[in-house]
């Protein structure tokens, strides 16, 4: 289990290949990396993520631990960028490995709707004409709230 | 004891962080975010959508109801937009 909250870049690609390489007696693997989006009728210049360093390396590592005792994850690495991002960057990855594919997915689904909601990050967007805080969607709250507490 | 801001808390404060010494009487989350809130206008402005305020006491996730006696850090922040 690997827990990285971080300011600086990073590869996505070369990150899925460590996990597989690393990753003993499992048979599926699922990488899924967050990008960041700019639309073409609003499009941004950059995104800014403010970050509770401290809070989000504590709240990850336990919405980690308990993915990976509900869906018998074998592994599972979480990468979450903070500070300036331009259109793009990859922002976030998250990667579980499990024996079987659907506890791969669903682990790897549970992270996702987990992270959006209860992990303390914050986005800012800096468009062409001036900045917005994003606000949190009840959406998200909605997809977190169907795996229970 | 320390307080942090973050986001739009913190802009609105314009400061990310202060030591704070509330009196006893302050024994919640709830009760610490009264008491700062009553400290002038900007305060009161920014903590007005109390239902959008988020905490954590010590590192932990807390709710408006967690105590916040003999606490070291305790943070304030609208709810999250990871991921």
């Amino acid at each position: 289990m690997d827990v990285r909250v971080t300011s600086e870049p990073f590869d996505p690609g070369a990150e899925a290949n460590a996990f597989i390489a690393r990753t003993q007696g499992a048979g599926a693997a699922v990488t899924f990396t967050g990008i960041v989006r700019s639309k073409a009728e609003d499009p941004i210049l950059a995104l800014e993520l403010e970050c509770y360093v401290d809070l989000a390396q504590a709240q990850i590592t336990a919405i980690l631990a308990e993915a990976a005792s509900r869906f018998s994850l074998l592994d599972a690495t979480v990468i979450h960028r903070h500070g300036r991002l331009v259109p793009g960057e990859p922002i976030m990855q998250v990667m579980t490995a499990a024996p079987h594919r659907e506890d791969a997915f669903r682990g790897a689904e549970f992270l996702m709707d987990y992270l959006k909601t209860d992990a303390p990050f914050w986005k800012k967007e800096v468009t062409p004409t001036g900045e917005r805080w994003v606000e949190a969607k009840a959406e998200d709250d909605e997809a977190r709230e169907r795996w229970g507490q | 004891m320390k307080v942090l801001y973050f986001a739009w808390l913190r802009e609105r404060l314009n400061k990310g962080e202060e030591e704070v010494s509330p009196p006893a009487q302050v024994a919640t989350v709830g009760d610490l975010i009264g008491w700062l809130a009553a400290e002038d206008e900007a305060a009161e402005l920014a903590f007005a959508k109390r239902h959008l305020i988020r905490a954590a006491v010590d590192g932990k996730l807390a709710t408006h109801e967690t105590p916040v006696a003999g606490a070291e850090v305790v943070a304030f922040f609208p709810p999250m937009t990871g991921g």
